[in-house]
């Protein structure tokens, strides 16, 4: 369990996947990706075995709870899928902004 | 961070230059790495740039964030003195000059420097250092403020600010690969980073243009199909003007699908003639300060062309409007206290958000205690959230006790057929506090008296608007960003007011 700041970035315990946190929720949530918890980037991976039945982690792509309280990019992709307190994150969709600079 | 993941994301497109001889995402990041263990070898603080824009600067900009140390880009135009000052404040530096450059820097052999050849030189054999700097608080960027008033203040954007602001506002890849945008301001304008950053995380090419010239600009459009371009209001109106001199036989620029804007205000005369002139062409303005890591508020496409289109006065003012803010932006607008004004009051404009840095070197956070910057524009928000920007309140004119905005006058002044420019300006007088002297540059060939732009601008605003004297000019003081220098008309002002001829 951890609280997740906007700005901090994770790694996968169990695949190449990396995520920087765009939006956290204010209470200490366990964030997983193949099903095993995810630590703070430079971190000591967790051992535990690769769930990867899922879709996986694509590059770019944000994903968010159901509730909208936690958003996370993936900054680097990976076969294992993300979830928070058991729950799997899902792929966000992208309403672009009208190019400003 | 972004370059590495562009890198990963689509390393074969070209980032910057022609399609068939540009850098690709993966040069550029490979450039970056080397130009970091360049930077970090020479055991400097921060790594400068006073140069022309060119494809040096995004290797510039990512290689000193890879090292972990400020980028600083200097306004190459500056006289020999004040760049020497501005050394001094970030001394031990390195910096991209080249060689004419560097003779104009009167400690010159005490600067480390690189230049562009250097930058871009494929040095294969050269090890490429494997960690970046990830820390979210490095300073990003150090960027000197125009410094309308005194010495310029440096204001520190760091790693968190910048990412916040492209995650905020940019969708990665979102680019399809025949798009390409134009970038003709300077490195040292906080659009010339933003637009390098943003262009690079959305996979979109980026041509650039070092120095603005209208039928340059056309011309780049033209050849290297150019499909969105930034521009700051004098160059939307020198295109204008080009185009219109190419007359009926003008190819238009079919390609341009987006133009945004910013920097100033737009004078509406030019914005219309823009939308008429193009009209395939979608138009954003966008409304940021350094001090915000650019934009923090955008008139999209479709709110231009309701705008144009309207016949509802308070639908059609939009034009004139930033817009509403980006969805991880708050704006309030607030009275001298800080207190919230209600909506639809003029005040000052406060802006939140992740992006906001409110950060000077060697100075107090201007942040307050719960976030909000104090931008020092004044503005007012309408019943449907849309900004309205009336000026910086230092240049607001205090007539008899009165605030007036010099923003409004002007906007009435450009409409007259004969105005091609105008500025509204606080001149010290013995009766009033200040009085209102507007500034008005008259198209060739076109006249216009004194009276009749006076009752001009009597006929739509309150009497106590009205210029107390007009006076002609040849031209107004721009800063080369298109920004009016009003400190320096206000001099000129009142030296004509001590007795000399206009």
């Amino acid at each position: 369990m951890a609280l997740l700041k906007a700005g901090g970035r994770w790694s996968s315990s169990v695949c190449d996947t990396e995520v920087i946190v765009v939006k956290g929720p204010e209470n200490d949530v366990s964030l997983t990706c193949g099903g095993v918890e995810m630590v703070e980037a430079g971190g000591d991976p967790v051992s535990g075995e690769l769930d990867d039945s899922g879709d996986g982690t694509q590059l770019g792509k944000r994903y968010v709870d159901e509730e909208d309280t936690i958003e996370v990019l993936c900054t680097k992709p990976g076969s294992g899928s993300l979830g928070v307190d058991g729950k799997m994150l899902e792929l966000k969709d992208a309403k672009p902004l009208p190019a400003s600079d | 961070m972004l370059l590495e993941m562009a890198a990963g994301g689509f390393g074969d497109r070209v980032a910057v230059g022609s399609l068939d001889d540009g850098l690709t995402v993966k040069q550029i990041f490979d450039h970056s790495g080397k130009a970091a263990k360049r930077f970090r070898d020479a055991n400097v603080e921060n790594v400068a740039m006073i140069d022309i824009t060119s494809p040096a600067l995004p290797i510039c900009l990512f290689g000193a964030s890879w090292a972990g140390l400020p980028f600083v880009p200097l306004n190459y135009r500056l006289a020999n003195q004040e760049l020497d000052v501005l050394l001094e404040r970030i001394s031990p530096s390195i910096a991209l000059m080249q060689p004419e450059t560097q003779e104009r820097i009167s400690d010159g052999s005490n600067i480390k420097t690189v230049n562009r050849d250097d930058l871009l030189a494929s040095t294969d054999s050269e090890e490429m250092p494997t960690d970046w700097s990830m820390d979210g608080e490095d300073t990003a960027i150090l960027l000197f403020t125009s410094g309308t008033t005194g010495e310029p203040k440096a204001a520190v954007l760091r790693q968190r600010h910048l990412v916040s602001y492209i995650l905020g506002s940019v969708e990665f890849m979102s680019a399809s690969e025949e798009e390409a945008a134009l970038i003709s301001v300077p490195p040292y304008h906080i659009a010339g980073i933003a637009a390098t950053l943003s262009n690079l995380y959305a996979g979109r090419r980026v041509v650039q243009l070092p120095e603005f010239d209208a039928k340059k600009w056309i011309e780049l459009v033209r050849s290297e199909s150019i499909t969105s371009a930034m521009v700051v209001p004098t160059m939307l109106s020198r295109i204008v003007d080009h185009l219109l001199s190419e007359g009926t036989d003008s190819e238009g620029l079919p390609t341009l699908r987006a133009i945004s804007y910013g920097g100033g205000k737009m004078p509406q005369p030019t914005i219309e003639a823009a939308l008429e002139l193009l009209p395939d062409t979608n138009f954003v303005n966008a409304y940021g300060l350094t001090e915000t890591s650019s934009t923090v508020a955008l008139l999209g496409p479709d709110e231009h062309r309701e705008a144009f289109a309207s016949s509802d006065e308070e639908v059609r003012k939009r034009i004139s409007s930033v817009g509403k803010p980006l969805p991880s932006i708050e704006v309030s607008i607030r009275d001298e206290n800080g207190s919230e004004l209600p909506q639809g009051e003029p005040g000052e404009i406060w802006v939140r958000g992740e992006q906001v840095s409110g950060e000077y070197k060697g100075v107090e956070l201007t942040l307050t205690e719960d976030g909000w910057f104090p931008t020092n524009d004044g503005g007012w928000l309408d019943g449907e959230g849309y900004l309205f920007v009336t000026g910086r309140i230092d240049d607001v004119i205090v007539k008899g006790g009165q605030n007036i905005s010099p923003g409004e006058i002007e906007e009435i002044l450009l409409r007259h057929p004969s105005v091609s420019d105008a500025a509204a300006i606080g001149v010290p007088d013995q009766q009033w506090g200040e009085k209102i002297v507007a500034a008005v540059v008259i198209h060739t060939d076109l006249e216009v008296d004194q009276e009749e732009l006076k009752t001009s601008v009597k006929n739509v605003l309150r009497s106590n608007r009205t210029p107390d004297e007009v006076v002609f000019l040849d031209e107004l003081p721009y800063n080369e960003t298109g920004k009016l220098l009003r400190r320096v008309l206000k001099e000129d002002l009142i030296k004509m007011g001590d007795g000399s001829t206009v």
